[in-house]
């Protein structure tokens, strides 16, 4: 009798701790790290409402998946690595087809566990560039374009469609001092060293996201000749409004894709011109957002406000939630099921391929450029453009650029060799590849 | 030699070749100064009177600006939002004093800190709820608070001085001399510094200990919208906002737990001091040092003077 009282109260702690969905054999179950509160909730709210409401939509319009639903269970993070951590640990006994860390910090945290546990993971344009490596990080995908990538493009884009254009300036670098800041560091000296220009780097504690005056003192007494900021939550209005304040030329200072519309409409008609890199267009006039207003905002399954749609970070969040439901497509393409595990989605997220044709049959057309994985690239080093702000909305400043390949390769196998080097035991790639 | 060279002779060289580069830095650090005094002025008031270390200070900055600006946004007039907001200050005052230290009169003083960690999780949480994660931005031209800059041509260079920042350094003086004669001239000023000096005895003449604490909840909650104000005009208003608060703890080890002159005093060592430490020897560590350098500045003090600059010397003889 005891025993079966156990079994029972064994079953339903399980059914407590699993929602009903999840349980369902004919559903796939996709957890996202969201941060919708803290000091980090003004960039992640957009980004979540975004991932949900295009997965939502696919639920409402297509019945999900290849005819399977999808289970899209939020964890809330607050950009903290241990509660990443947290929420990975809470959601792994639910088979989940793939993570979506949204922090640099609990990406890099979640890496060494990714092959042992089977579940990959998506950090689409963030965490460790050097994972775009298939043959050393087989379970992680950080498409479109890595920091790195970025870093390239925006310099190519200022030394005139050359690096070396930039030779004997002076190139400051403000940055959130924590692991997705720190990122492209070792690519900046090094490009620093051997183009030959001055990098002076401006580091802002996360304490210190919204009391940046002293960052903008040395750059007023050192005088780049460019900024290129890497900022995230509260830093990028604050930055964006000390260079208002500070007269900082806005020709001079570029960022990384993450500031938002809101963060540059805060710093009033003095952020006229200022410049970030995008892959994605913004707004929301495509026939795919459309149907997320209809069947999702209007039908009342989201709390997305209206304003928010079309946001360069909500429309982020649709293209990340697009790599995802293309990543479980192209797993049942290949193994020939509808119910997808982890295993099987790292194989779809290997074999990503998004042409203009395929964005159009998304509903997507024109949204963004070609983007194709293999085993080996897991990142597609997809080019971008420079946007900039008019004072309202983004308006395209320039034609694609595409990463300095030549420059950049190099630097990223030795990277990613480190990294399999410095952590002992790390595992010869075995995984199946599909597109040799 | 060269180490010596870079923090003995470079910086104060850079100081004389650069003089109007060291006036910007002063006001810098005097304008964050003033703003750090007006947070730790927050945190002092409250000590003073129920010598309860008030953990939710820096939430409570959040919740008033958010307030204000959530009222304004739903449609409410900024004036009218700004009254409303301070009436939401005086109701959550009433709010703690009946809630949270009625029921723990007499508790240990840890469990008034834990008690105040609890009212920051809830202010958090429901500031969430009423007005969303998101950050908003400060209603400045609805309260005709100035914008744009002064700019000085003086020192062989230029000196900026942000109208806004000028506002806030005059404000947070008056606040200050305003509750330097409430203090001092008032009948209800002269109840709180007997409750600040023994609970007992004060009860003993009459002094109502709730009314005084609702009183003294309700001022640092006024003074905790001056600074929601000032800090969400200099960046945006967002729960990231509580973390500059953080900043009020060095300034309160400086000035000691219950001077509000040395919250004032305090807070201009540390805020000038953090700055012309990260201008002038931060490049030294790669920068980024003010996030520590508060503490230490703070903790250098604390050698010499263990209560503060300003801070009640406690002898306990056993």
């Amino acid at each position: 009798m005891k025993t079966l009282l156990k079994c029972a109260a064994a079953a339903l702690a399980l059914a407590l701790a699993l929602p009903a969905d999840a349980m369902a054999e004919d559903s796939i179950y996709v957890p996202l790290f969201t941060y919708r509160t803290g000091p980090f909730g003004g960039s992640g709210t957009p980004i979540a409402d975004g991932m949900h409401d295009y997965l939502a939509m696919l639920n409402e319009r297509d019945g999900g998946i290849g005819g399977v639903k999808l289970v899209v269970d939020e964890c809330e993070t607050g950009y903290d690595t241990k509660k990443g951590l947290e929420c990975y640990d809470s959601v792994k006994p639910k088979n989940p087809v793939m993570v979506n860390p949204w922090s640099t910090g609990i990406t890099l945290s979640l890496i060494p566990k990714a092959s042992v546990d089977k579940i990959p993971i998506l950090s689409m344009a963030y965490g460790l560039s050097a994972s775009a490596k298939g043959d050393i990080f087989p379970w992680v995908f950080n498409p479109p374009a890595t920091y790195w990538d970025g870093l390239s493009e925006i310099l190519k884009s200022a030394g005139g469609g050359s690096i070396e254009g930039l030779k004997g300036k002076t190139v400051g670098y403000l940055y959130f001092d924590a692991g997705f800041g720190k990122e492209p560091i070792p690519l900046f000296q090094a490009l620093a060293k051997d183009v030959g220009f001055n990098l002076k780097l401006y580091p802002v504690a996360p304490a210190d996201m919204q009391n940046q005056s002293s960052k903008w003192l040395d750059i007023r007494r050192d005088k780049p000749d460019l900024l290129v900021m890497y900022g995230w939550g509260a830093m990028n209005p604050t930055a964006i409004k000390e260079a208002v304040k500070a007269e900082f030329p806005m020709d001079k200072f570029i960022s990384i894709w993450w500031p938002n519309d809101a963060d540059v409409a805060a710093a009033g008609e003095g952020a006229k011109g200022f410049r970030t890199l995008n892959w994605h267009g913004t707004g929301a006039n495509f026939p795919a957002i459309a149907d997320i207003q209809k069947l999702v905002i209007d039908a009342g399954k989201s709390q997305t406000p209206k304003a928010e749609v079309g946001s360069v970070l909500y429309n982020r969040g649709v293209y990340n939630s697009v790599l995802i439901a293309e990543g479980i497509a192209q797993a049942q393409k290949i193994t020939g099921k509808e119910v997808v595990t982890g295993d099987d989605v790292r194989r779809g997220l290997e074999n990503l391929d998004l042409d203009a044709a395929r964005f159009k049959a998304l509903g997507l057309e024109g949204f963004a450029g070609p983007l194709k994985t293999t085993c080996f690239d897991h990142n597609s080093h997809s080019a971008t453009f420079v946007q900039q702000w008019d004072g309202t909305k983004w308006v395209k400043a320039g034609d694609l650029v595409g990463p300095d390949t030549a420059k950049v390769q190099p630097l990223l196998d030795e990277a990613a060799m480190a990294y399999a080097q410095k952590n002992a035991g790390w595992p010869i790639r075995n995984e199946v590849c599909d597109n040799k | 030699m060269d180490l010596f060279h870079a923090i003995f002779v470079d910086p104060f060289a850079q100081m004389i070749s650069a003089p109007d580069l060291l006036a910007q830095t002063v006001w810098e650090g005097f304008v964050a100064g003033i703003l750090y005094a007006l947070i730790a002025l927050g945190f002092v008031l409250i000590y003073k009177a129920s010598g309860v270390f008030n953990f939710a200070q820096g939430i409570m900055m959040v919740f008033a600006a958010l307030t204000l600006v959530g009222l304004n946004e739903k449609g409410v007039p900024a004036w009218i939002a700004l009254a409303l907001s301070v009436a939401v200050m005086y109701g959550l005052a009433v709010a703690i004093e009946r809630l949270v230290l009625r029921p723990l009169v007499n508790q240990p003083d840890i469990i008034l800190l834990m008690a105040t960690l609890g009212i920051t999780y809830f202010l958090i949480g429901f500031g969430e709820l009423v007005f969303g994660g998101s950050p908003k931005s400060m209603i400045t031209k609805q309260l005709y608070l100035p914008e744009g800059a002064i700019n000085l041509h003086v020192l062989g260079g230029q000196v900026q001085l942000q109208k806004l920042d000028i506002a806030a350094a005059v404000i947070a003086m008056l606040m200050v001399a305003g509750l330097a004669l409430f203090f001092q001239k008032t009948r209800i000023g002269r109840a709180l510094r007997a409750v600040a000096d023994d609970h007992q005895a004060a009860l003993s003449v009459g002094i109502s200990l709730n009314q005084i604490w609702v009183i003294v909840w309700f001022t640092a909650g006024v003074v905790a919208l001056a600074t929601g104000i000032f800090w969400g005009a200099r960046s945006d208003v967002s729960f990231a906002l509580q973390v500059v608060s953080l900043k009020a703890l060095p300034v309160l080890i400086l000035g000691g737990l219950t001077s509000v002159p040395g919250a004032i005093v305090g807070g201009l060592i540390i805020g000038i001091g953090e700055k012309l430490g990260e201008f002038y020897w931060g490049p030294l560590l790669g920068g980024g040092i003010e996030s520590w350098l508060a503490y230490m500045i703070a903790l250098v003090f604390l050698l010499f003077r263990p209560q503060g600059l300003f801070g009640e010397k406690i002898i306990e003889r056993i």
